[in-house]
């Protein structure tokens, strides 16, 4: 299980700071629903308990996120991307589908598939609970969003939560999720950038962003038609076992096509972890960048606007403190923007570079370890047969 | 009594440089006369399967060279070259020369029951060990239009004595390959001799190559059939038998080789053939053989379970062939992707690394691809070849259910016309009576003689089956061994590679800081 845990390695930025830990410890999976035990460990005094556990599910996290999103104070962080929602869809239609076809295999044949299917199923839950807990932990390990007092109530608040959720939904009313949809057109459109440091950030990031949002498909793709070979050994080592009966040389051979296909199930999954999840991760974290300067580039608008509502104040010798002062809050407030922004983004960069490095290492050294594997395997075989 | 019922063609004949003891059953009564057939009326029993090979020799050794004298007499001229060593023609059932008629006869004796020495009997012959290697080359495209062809080279290097030379090539377009392999299934199939079928047409995918489709496609088709053809060649000089058929030598040297019109997919021939196929599927329905040896009912079940599993197998590998083409794709457009990445990354170190990965990626895929066709070439067209070998081998023991039922035919006619005979004596006035008398004699003379050679012929086609099989069992094990090697060291080949290949990437990954 050493390739699950491993999914860390996506952000290692993860600072173990014994003052507030969070982990999942465990989870149910109930038909479409995920429920998770959200565990914390804590020697903050602003935690009424040092150590306790709550039940989330999946909109629980999607709340916190959206509410850490419109949190005006937090618009020059980059908020971590919001886990995606539990799929189940694919192994399940799968499992489906094994089970229409279930007369034509033998019974070996079904149980593997079966057991391969129950793998991949559990392979996706795992992989679920992880990314809902390296959201948490990302938040419980930044300076200023650990502070924030909805990811307190998140973590500790022992009703449910989704009366709360309720509620804030209407306050807010996704006003900030209307304007996204426009966001790249405001970004590219451009305010006129005032900023050489920003300027570049936003080329590469809207670029960066479509390219590694095709690198990530393309690799699922891959890893995808991986796990098809995978399979296809399964069919192939169950028919040579019904032809060993009578046959010497399929006897020796339907152990190695076993192994070659446990092997490429290796292969399949490790390069999902290192590599799909990796892309997918920080397509998402980069998403969250652009954000952030969509964030700065509105706050620069709104300065503007301000700039031309003082002068029209000025014309007309009509509420000129107000103008003032409004144009003093917006330039504060993207000044703000533009300074966090930039620690941020610079941050971010070192962090995805980091995160590359090491998944790339990983991936390269298992590669050869499974290739490895795989001809001591397959030599094995070819003696055997040989002296035979 | 001529055999009215053979169907064997007249080249028969060249059957006398093989075997001793077992063309000698099946022979074309061309110069059988007269007598042996009352000896042997005694000896047949009205068995309905062929007798026990048992019964026929261990229990009664007078039968044993009863059979002997009816061996000599139904030699044709050019036989007796054979048999000069042998029995001679003056010999009379009561003296016990064992000793002379036993070495051959306890030859095929031991064959049958041991089914061992197919290579024994290669070796009797003082022939050369099996040294001969076709390769099927060189496709080259004759004509155009609709009436194009391929024209493939066809060479062979061979050290053995029965060619003129050591090694030759000649030019073969497909229908000529389609043609032999017709001329040797009617030959040989129905007397129990496993042909190796020859590869399958395609309309659609000769169109293509006719109307001058260069793509990857028609080339891939151009390939899978010359594979095929060469693979369909050598499993044929692989049978001692076929080998030395004139046919199979003409093909491979002379250089003109008359047109085999007859196998064109919609002739007037090609329908004939699958009318006839059609006929045979039913007829084979209807027949209630009474098999009284387990040992072809046990080979029947076991090549019927056989088909099933090679045919699974075939699919299951199809598949993988697929999948792989389908990984080889996608790697290639991910390594794409990733070069995109790689430039549009701002951090030098880590734009590099993407680079490097999108190589190594590249190359990757060309490796996928590769072990795609070692996939197809090597493991999915051995499977592909032994389900239609199946079929041919089902064929053969249809054969014998076919000439099991003549010989029945035979008998019961015979049955019905001593019957008739019988019943003579009370019917018909006095001065008719002596011709019909004589008429029916005659008549059951003939069908005496023809249930003798039904029962031969059944004995002699279960026999050659056995034979056949256990040669083509020997074959399939050891083809599939080499093959099964072969693929699997295509396999170690690619994992050293993608060994190689990761390992010059990692010192990259570790560059980056």
């Amino acid at each position: 299980m050493m390739a699950f845990s491993s999914l860390r390695s996506v952000s290692v930025d993860l600072n173990h700071d014994a003052s507030l830990l969070i982990d999942i410890p465990d989870a149910l999976c109930e038909r479409d629903k995920v429920k998770f035990t959200v565990h914390t460990k804590t020697t903050l005094s602003s935690f009424q308990k040092p150590d306790f556990s709550v039940p989330r599910q999946h909109e629980d996290f999607i709340w916190l996120h959206d509410t850490l999103v419109e949190t005006e104070d937090y618009a020059g962080l980059i908020i971590p991307p919001a886990p995606p929602k539990p799929d189940f869809d694919s192994p399940r239609e799968k499992m489906h589908k094994l089970g229409e076809g279930e007369a034509t295999m033998t019974k070996e044949e079904y149980t593997k598939m079966k057991q391969e299917l129950e793998a991949e199923y559990l392979a996706v839950f795992k992989k679920t609970v992880q990314v809902h807990e390296i959201f948490l932990q990302r938040l419980s390990s930044h300076p200023v969003l650990s502070k924030d007092r909805n990811f307190q109530i998140f973590l500790e608040y022992d009703q449910d939560l989704s009366v709360r959720r309720k509620n804030a939904k209407e306050m807010f009313g996704g006003f900030f999720k209307n304007m996204v949809k426009s966001a790249d057109e405001v970004l590219i459109s451009g305010v006129k950038e005032v900023d050489d440091f920003f300027e570049q950030e936003k080329t590469f990031l809207l670029d960066y962003y479509s390219k590694i949002k095709d690198s990530t498909a393309k690799a699922e793709k891959m890893t995808r038609a991986h796990k098809n070979i995978a399979d296809d050994y399964i069919h192939i080592s169950a028919t040579l076992n019904s032809l060993a009966a009578d046959d010497m040389t399929a006897n020796k051979n339907l152990n190695i096509i076993l192994s070659l296909q446990k092997v490429e199930g290796r292969v399949a999954s490790d390069q999902d972890l290192k590599l799909t999840e990796l892309l997918r991760y920080y397509m998402r974290d980069i998403q969250a960048a652009k954000d952030l300067l969509y964030r700065r580039a509105r706050a620069l608008a709104d300065y503007e606007n301000s700039n031309k509502a003082l002068d029209k104040a000025r014309l007309k010798s009509k509420d000129i403190p107000q103008a003032e002062e409004h144009q003093r809050q917006c330039l504060q407030k993207f000044d703000k923007l533009s300074e966090s922004g930039k620690k941020e983004l610079t941050s971010f960069k070192g962090r995805r570079v980091v995160a590359f490095r090491k998944n790339f290492i990983e991936m390269a050294e298992l590669e050869i370890k499974h290739a490895k594997n795989s001809v001591t395997l397959l030599q094995g075989c070819i003696e055997l047969l040989k002296s035979n | 009594m001529a055999d009215t019922a053979r169907d064997a063609p007249p080249e028969q004949t060249d059957f006398h440089e093989l075997e001793d003891g077992e063309e000698l059953f099946p022979e074309p009564a061309t110069t059988q006369e007269s007598q042996p057939a009352s000896l042997a009326a005694e000896d047949i029993s009205t068995n309905s399967n062929g007798p026990k090979q048992d019964s026929l020799f261990d229990d009664d050794p007078e039968d044993l060279f009863a059979e002997a004298t009816e061996e000599v007499s139904l030699d044709s001229p050019e036989r007796d070259v054979l048999l000069s060593d042998g029995p001679s023609p003056a010999i009379t059932p009561i003296t016990p020369p064992t000793s002379v008629i036993t070495p051959r006869i306890g030859h095929t004796h031991d064959d049958m029951f041991t089914h061992s020495s197919f290579d024994e009997i290669e070796e009797e012959e003082g022939g050369d060990s099996f040294d001969i290697h076709i390769s099927v080359s060189d496709p080259e495209k004759v004509g155009d239009g609709m009436n194009a062809y391929m024209a493939y080279k066809v060479t062979t290097k061979t050290s053995m004595s029965l060619f003129k030379r050591s090694e030759f090539a000649v030019k073969r377009r497909f229908s000529d390959f389609l043609g032999l392999h017709s001329k040797l299934a009617s030959k040989y199939l129905h007397i129990g001799y496993i042909v190796p079928p020859a590869p399958e047409k395609s309309i659609v995918g000769m169109t293509k190559v006719k109307v001058g489709k260069e793509d990857q496609s028609s080339n891939e088709f151009v390939e899978k059939r010359r594979s095929a053809l060469e693979r369909y060649l050598m499993r044929t000089v692989k049978h001692p038998i076929l080998l030395k058929d004139p046919d199979v030598l003409q093909f491979l040297e002379s250089s003109e080789l008359p047109r085999a019109v007859s196998t064109q997919a919609l002739s007037s021939a090609g329908l004939l053939r699958m009318v006839n196929k059609a006929a045979d599927a039913v007829n084979k329905m209807t027949i209630k053989m009474n098999e009284s040896d387990a040992w072809f009912e046990e080979k029947q079940q076991h090549f019927e379970n056989l088909d099933v599993q090679l045919r699974k197998l075939h699919t299951s590998v199809e598949s993988l062939v697929c999948h792989r083409k389908e990984l080889s794709v996608n790697t290639a457009q991910f390594a794409k992707s990733a070069a995109m990445l790689g430039n549009s990354e701002d951090h030098t170190a880590l734009s590099r690394a993407l680079s490097q990965l999108a190589e190594v990626e590249e190359k990757i895929d060309q490796l996928h691809q590769d072990q795609a066709n070692a996939d197809f070439y090597l493991f999915s067209e051995l499977l592909g070849d032994y389900v239609r070998l199946l079929t041919a081998v089902k064929g053969v023991f249809d054969h014998r259910m076919k000439t099991w039922q003549k010989w029945q035919d035979s008998q019961m006619l015979l049955q019905k016309k001593r019957e008739a005979e019988a019943k003579l004596q009370f019917t018909n006035k006095p001065d008719k009576l002596q011709q019909a008398k004589d008429e029916i004699k005659e008549e059951i003379e003939e069908l005496e003689g023809k249930v003798q050679q039904g029962e031969r012929d059944f004995e002699q086609i279960s026999k050659t089956i056995r034979k056949e099989v256990s040669r083509f069992e020997k074959e399939r094990v050891k083809d599939f061994k080499t093959i099964i090697i072969k693929y699997l060291e295509s396999l170690v080949q690619t994992q050293q590679q993608l060994i190689k290949y990761w390992e010059a990437f990692l010192p990259e990954a570790k560059a980056i800081s």
